[in-house]
């Protein structure tokens, strides 16, 4: 401990704002320039179909009674094959998430018995009146693979009867 | 008497053209200060009104004149609303007396870059600088508010102390300059800048004018986390905008100020035959010793507060003395041996009285903290 060493920790510390001027900023100019997010990030929900454009969801509300926030509203109505909406017997005719009472713990993920239910990526969730804070289903399915494959689609009697599929474990 | 119209109309387009410099000045500096600290932290910094976010400043300032101006129930109104202004007024009226270049030939008249030349521009420096405690401690006073009252208490303590090291560390460059014009002593430093012949003596007076300013590392009056912003807690709108502008003002004179002083002022190459430079060497050393006190400010802790007045009265204090004696015994042992090497006695010598007060400063707080275990 020298004499002097108040004096040049003070001129080190100088030392290191200055280089750190030099340093390119870690900014993200954000409207235009949006940061990548995690891979098990838990943003807005998203409400997925097969790739023959069926809805996953069967209208189970298995989610809204997982839910722990209550944000989740599920009615289900009947499919049949004139007007199949889902594999199954029944689907959600209203899926509604109140995206000011979510607190996306993703336990509705977890409980979700076809993986139709997953919180994806969106994080820009704001809104000017808390109507608009009520997400319906057509705002939270994803798109039809073709817009011929749009549901409700007409099927052969005995196609989709069974309504949970085959799963695996997930991956990531 | 002047009868010459003309040159009260001179007078008058100098007047305001600083009084707008400044003005410009406090708001650019705003803008500049809040670049140099988000650099610092490798971030950007305000970048989205206008091009590079040089229209921020505006939108500050059309925010804070449309913001509700408050005050508290149990103010003293009269002097609640008079302290800003008697804060903000010194910092303009130094402008006057700064050179801010020598003199042009314009509009076939000689024009000087400076609005007064008056012969104890140092006096009239270190006595309307003081004024400006009255404001802060009215302002602190006449809230009503105890979070007011003890950060105009400790700005006045801090501003009175380090006042008496600022005033005496003024005395070497009248002593070296031989005259208490800042005309003059800008135009003793043609050979050498005094910075050079009394390094300690500079770095005194910037450490006091840093106290005298508020700046980091005594911004101990407006402290945010102790004291809510301290003296200037119950003002809003416009009356804030006034402290913070007188604030920021200072810090662009007392700059100019220590330029003049230390750095030569207007004084660069090439000045003597385009008077003209003058004002750009000036804003440059201005904008770079702005700089470094933005970049103390980023970089040092807040002192405390026993240690802020032992450091004022227990270093500087003695310090600043020991520059005026040793700067004195160099000029007069160069005028009765007439030996230039008597000249660089006074720095030699000065750093060395620095170096032993900080060494004897520092063991004895040694034994303090010793004893204390």
């Amino acid at each position: 401990m020298s004499v002097f060493e108040p004096a040049v920790e003070l001129v080190r510390g100088l030392w290191v704002t200055f280089k750190m001027m030099f340093e390119k900023p870690v900014t993200y100019q954000y409207p235009e320039e949006k940061r990548e997010v995690r891979k098990r990030f838990r943003g807005r929900h998203e409400l997925h179909r097969y790739e023959n454009g069926l809805e996953k969801c069967i209208g189970c509300a298995l989610c809204a009674a997982a839910c722990p926030a209550d944000a989740i509203f599920v009615e289900a109505a009947e499919n049949t094959d004139e007007k199949r909406f889902s594999p199954g017997e029944r689907y959600a005719s209203t899926y509604e998430i109140n995206m000011l009472r979510c607190i996306y713990c993703g336990y509705c993920e977890d409980a979700c018995p076809t993986e139709a239910l997953t919180l994806g990526d969106n994080y820009e969730l704001s809104f000017y009146d808390r109507n608009s804070a009520i997400y319906t289903k057509e705002m939270l399915l994803d798109p039809a693979p073709v817009t011929s494959k749009l549901t409700p689609q007409k099927v052969e009697p005995g196609a989709f009867n069974r309504s949970v599929p085959e799963m695996e474990n997930p991956k990531d | 008497m002047i009868t010459d119209w003309t040159l009260w109309l001179e007078w008058f387009i100098k007047a305001l053209v600083i009084i707008f410099a400044l003005l410009i000045g406090f708001a650019y500096l705003t803008y500049y200060e809040r670049r140099a600290l988000a650099r610092m932290q490798t971030r950007i910094g305000p970048n989205r009104a206008g091009p590079y976010g040089l229209l921020q400043p505006i939108a500050d300032a059309i925010k804070l004149i449309f913001k509700e101006e408050l005050s508290p129930a149990k103010a003293y109104k009269f002097v609640f609303f008079l302290s800003p202004i008697l804060t903000l007024l010194p910092s303009i009226v130094i402008g006057a007396v700064i050179p801010w270049g020598a003199t042009v030939h314009w509009f076939g008249r000689d024009i000087n870059l400076y609005l007064a030349d008056i012969n104890v521009a140092v006096l009239f420096f270190a006595a309307i600088a003081s004024v400006s405690v009255y404001g802060i401690v009215l302002a602190g006073w006449s809230s009503n508010s105890k979070y007011a009252m003890l950060g105009a208490m400790r700005s006045t303590a801090q501003m009175i102390s380090y006042e008496v090291a600022l005033g005496i560390s003024l005395t070497p460059v009248i002593l070296l300059a031989n005259s208490m014009s800042m005309r003059e002593i800008v135009e003793a430093q043609r050979s050498m800048w005094f910075v050079v012949y009394q390094p300690l003596g500079a770095l005194i007076f910037w450490i006091a004018t840093l106290a005298e300013v508020n700046r980091a590392p005594f911004d101990m009056p407006e402290a945010e986390q102790e004291l809510t912003a301290g003296y200037h807690a119950e003002y809003s709108g416009m009356k804030f905008a006034l402290f913070f502008m007188a604030e920021y003002q200072k810090m662009i004179i007392v700059s100019a100020i220590l330029a003049v002083f230390f750095f030569g002022g207007y004084l660069g190459p090439g000045e003597a035959q385009y008077p003209i430079l003058g004002p750009v060497y000036m804003f440059a050393k201005i904008m770079i010793l702005l700089f470094v006190m933005i970049w103390v400010r980023a970089t040092w802790p807040r002192i405390r507060y026993d240690r802020l007045m032992s450091f004022g009265w227990k270093i500087l204090l003695p310090a600043s003395l020991a520059t005026v004696f040793l700067t004195a015994v160099g000029i007069l042992m160069f005028d009765v041996a007439k030996n230039a090497l008597w000249m660089w006695f006074i720095p030699v010598s000065s750093m060395l009285v620095f170096a032993i007060c900080v060494i004897g400063v520092y063991q004895a707080l040694r034994r303090l903290t010793y004893e204390r275990v």
